[in-house]
């Protein structure tokens, strides 16, 4: 997975940040209305489930290469995994309640 | 006259003043130092996204915020390190797929990944003050 997350992140991040240069500064109105295009709004989940997927594998590496004592890699890999889902938990969500709210 | 070796003042070894990581391990590092940038940006990311569905007053805040100084100094570093880890990122895709192992191919294309960050993260800041 940590290819495949790879492969679909080299269109995903080269569109994302075109975007942020080119909304990253703008107002609220025009940010949500950016966000509410089908489009983009289904190109920012699919980059959120990549990009937190594609960190927790590649954070998981690290961990395992450079924290020896058991219990303390355990933690690490334990609260990665978990932040990891949360924090795509709460991007989604953000993009759905602008992309679906009223 | 010679000197019995044992006297000889020789550099130690690994002789650290002067040792250079070759480039390729030295880009293999920074694959990973960037990886771990790029999962702190992704908080930064997730943050954005949220002030915007909380409404106009979080974003502008999240925007004065990203906006600083220490904020920039910020999103500059995201942004090399995205360009970097990205680049560096198809050139390991690449070796998965059996293509540019030859010694001189890797130092060529980790001249190309890191040239090329460094001209894509001056762009991307240009047309980001451009568009403003």
């Amino acid at each position: 997975m940590q290819r495949i997350t790879a492969i679909a992140l080299v269109p995903l991040t080269v569109w994302l940040v075109a975007s942020l240069v080119a909304v990253g500064a703008a107002d609220h109105a025009r940010t949500v209305d950016w966000i509410r295009s089908p489009a983009v709004a289904i190109a920012l989940l699919l980059t959120i489930a990549a990009l937190f997927h594609h960190a927790q594998l590649g954070l998981q590496v690290v961990i395992e290469d450079y924290v020896h004592p058991e219990g303390a890699k355990l933690a690490a890999l334990i609260a990665t995994k978990l932040l990891a889902v949360a924090l795509a938990t709460i991007a989604a969500f953000s993009v759905l309640k602008v992309a679906l709210g009223s | 006259m010679r000197q019995p070796i044992m006297d000889r003042t020789r550099p130690l070894s690994p002789h650290l003043q002067v040792y250079r990581l070759p480039l390729p391990a030295l880009l293999s590092i920074s694959h990973r130092a960037t990886g771990v940038v790029l999962a702190a940006g992704s908080l930064l990311f997730t943050y954005w996204l949220a002030a915007v569905a909380a409404g106009p007053e979080a974003l502008a805040h999240a925007q004065a915020l990203l906006g600083s100084i220490p904020g920039r100094v910020l999103l500059f570093a995201i942004t090399f390190s995205l360009f970097y880890h990205l680049g560096n990122g198809i050139r390991h895709l690449f070796w998965d797929a059996g293509i540019g192992f030859e010694l001189s191919t890797v130092h060529k294309s980790g001249i190309v990944v890191v040239v090329a960050s460094v001209i894509l993260t001056g762009v991307a800041w240009a047309l980001g003050y451009v568009m403003r």
